[in-house]
């Protein structure tokens, strides 16, 4: 039984792959909902670049991937999309200001090993950044610490404490309250519960006990 | 005839193989430095065929010491071509699809005008007397050859090290001229270390008594030392420690034990000489210093006001820039700043580090990751321009082993 029953994190660990259309993961597919026609869009740990190709398929986007591994890098450019190969902590400070209309930074944040600069850099580079996690304050995965004891290990989040890649998992009250520390103004919530199906956040009564994901429309304060 | 024994430059370039136009013969060519050239003669190669609208040209731009036979076996040398694992049918650049360009840079040796040419005012050779030439030079001659052709728009102009500075030259001052450029371990401007590299191989040049001022051609002797040794130090820049650890250790060269003297005890040091020697045999010196000197003045921000991203504003040309882990000449931070530029300038660029422990000669080896890249990427760029598309056919064990041995 997974305490982290986030959909977002099971697609993410199953690899962003193959044909993009017509089935875009959901949280992807609520990302794309909020981006407007012919906007410029950065997508930040863009795997393969499904939600770009959708995007610029359907949207009319001018898209941009930043993306580490090789292979997701081969498997953009084949698709005729543009990548730039290189890391959310070291490489986003290479973006000028306002480059971009929207940068998305999808099921990714936990990974990094600075979250509040990048978090910085997001809305500095984009008019808007776009960010989505998992909440480590659902109530599953509490209830695997108070009753287990460890580290919650689970079908989404395999990797045990040493190995995993993801280093800074946080809550949606520690989210926000970055958000403040930061000055950066947060225009949009939703909230994913484990079907996937999201609400606003403030429509969500205990939404730090509930969701498993969280999902936020952020701009510069 | 052996073109290796030919007795003089002009001789050998007479019976090279492939085209020589010679261009700005009414109007010269204006040089970067104020001087004027003409005629412009250039050299150059071709695989495949020109399509109907003239849509599938690809330019690849040669480095330091390349030259136009990029896909066939060599001339002079007889080794294959130095890009034959990048050129010809089923590769990245598809010579079935593609009509692939590769001219010898001006200021080169064979049979783009440069030094060892005659200067039609003494009727001698140019020697040192030849005008100083920059990358934008040699762009320009190329410039001419496309107007010649009849090719207004290249469908892709691609090149690694000097060829990729040239890329980048032809993406900044001729955008409406390029669809797609590709500049591989290159970098905008020449790094100090980089100068100071081929500053010891001019010096080398320049100390060999027989190189005479330039003007060795009078005596007919060459500066043979002064050249391997330049190419020698040049060479250990090409690669990379764990690529020399591998190919050569300090394992010694033909005998049980060392000599306790000054042969070449260790492998290195033969394949050093080796590579010194047969270099001297097809290359001119003076257009050794004329073309290390061009690399060195690149600097392609400092022509647009200092700013890089100035010189690629509103750039309409795709951009796919790469760089190799271990390549210490052009590193990963100089393709960076290029990358960064480029995204200053909201241009469309794709930029990949490939992991090699070749070092900067990895550009020119079998490296599977960059060729499934730019595969990709000109795929795409084809299908943007109504060019098939085609997979790539996989390289022979025999061909690899062969490049491998044939640095360039």
């Amino acid at each position: 039984m997974s305490p982290l029953d986030s959909p977002a994190l099971r697609a993410k660990k199953a690899g962003r792959r193959g044909d993009s259309r017509p089935g875009l993961r959901a949280d992807l597919q609520l990302i794309a909902d909020m981006i407007e026609t012919s906007s410029r869009v950065l997508d930040v740990g863009c795997g393969d670049g499904q939600l770009l190709h959708y995007l610029v398929e359907e949207k009319h986007v001018v898209g941009r991937g930043l993306e580490l591994s090789q292979e997701g890098v081969n498997a953009m450019v084949s698709n005729g999309l543009s990548v730039v190969q290189g890391d959310a902590d070291t490489d986003l400070i290479d973006f000028p200001d306002r480059a971009f209309d929207y940068v998305v930074l999808s099921q990714t944040l936990q990974a990094t090993r600075d979250p509040r600069f990048v978090m910085e850099q997001l809305v500095r580079i984009g008019r808007r950044a776009i960010v989505s996690f998992p909440n480590f304050g659902y109530w599953r995965v509490r209830l695997r610490l108070l009753f287990g004891g460890r580290m919650p290990v689970t079908e989404s989040l395999p990797d045990r404490w040493f190995e995993t890649p993801n280093i800074h998992l946080c809550t949606l009250l520690d989210f926000l309250e970055l958000c403040r520390a930061c000055g950066i103004s947060v225009e949009r919530g939703l909230t994913l519960d484990k079907r996937g199906e999201a609400q606003s956040i403030t429509g969500r009564p205990r939404a730090n006990l509930l969701a498993t994901d969280g999902l936020f429309v952020l701009s510069q304060g | 005839m052996s073109l290796l024994a030919a007795s003089s430059h002009q001789e050998r370039i007479e019976h090279l193989p492939g085209h020589r136009v010679p261009l700005a013969e009414d109007a010269p060519l204006r040089l970067t430095s104020g001087a004027e050239l003409s005629p412009v003669t250039v050299a150059y190669q071709t695989y495949g065929q020109l399509n109907a609208d003239k849509s599938n040209a690809v330019l690849v731009c040669h480095a330091l010491t390349g030259d136009q036979f990029a896909a066939e076996t060599h001339p002079v040398t007889r080794k294959a071509g130095w890009w034959s694992l990048m050129v010809g049918p089923g590769r990245v650049l598809d010579s079935d699809r593609f009509f692939v360009i590769c001219a010898n840079v001006l200021g080169g040796c064979m049979g783009t005008t440069g030094p060892a040419d005659l200067n039609p005012e003494t009727g001698e050779p140019w020697g040192l007397d030849f005008p100083v030439v920059t990358i934008a030079d040699m762009v320009e001659a190329q410039r001419l050859l496309l107007d010649h052709l009849g090719i207004d728009k290249l469908l892709a102009v691609i090149g690694g090290s000097m060829g990729g500075m040239q890329v980048l030259e032809w993406a900044a001052k001729y955008p409406e001229r390029v669809g797609a450029a590709i500049p591989l371990a290159t970098a905008s401007h020449h790094t100090a270390q980089n100068i100071a590299f081929h500053e010891i191989g001019r010096q080398a040049i320049m100390a060999d008594p027989d190189w005479e001022g330039g003007a060795y051609f009078r005596s007919g002797k060459k500066p043979r030392r002064g050249l391997a040794v330049a190419r020698m130090t040049a060479h250990v820049t090409y690669l990379s420690e764990p690529a020399l650890h591998r190919k050569f250790g300090r394992r010694l060269q033909d005998r049980k034990g060392l000599s306790f003297g000054f042969d070449a005890d260790f492998q290195v040091e033969s394949y050093l000489r080796y590579q010194g020697k047969s270099f001297v045999d097809r290359f001119d010196a003076n257009s050794y210093l004329y073309i290390t000197r061009a690399m060195d003045y690149f600097d392609l921000a400092e022509d647009y006001g200092g700013k890089l991203a100035a010189a690629f504003k509103d750039s309409p040309v795709r951009f796919c820039v790469a760089s190799f882990t271990s390549d210490w000449l052009f590193p990963t931070p100089e393709a960076k700043r290029v990358v960064h530029a480029l995204n200053a300038a909201a241009a469309d660029v794709s930029f990949v580090e490939i992991d090699s422990d070749k070092g900067h000669d990895a550009f020119l080896l079998n490296e599977p990751e960059l060729h499934a890249t730019l595969h990709g990427f000109l795929s795409a760029q084809c299908e943007r321009t109504g060019i098939p598309t085609a997979p790539l056919a996989l390289i022979e064990e025999s061909e690899i082993g062969e490049s491998e041995e044939r640095v360039t």
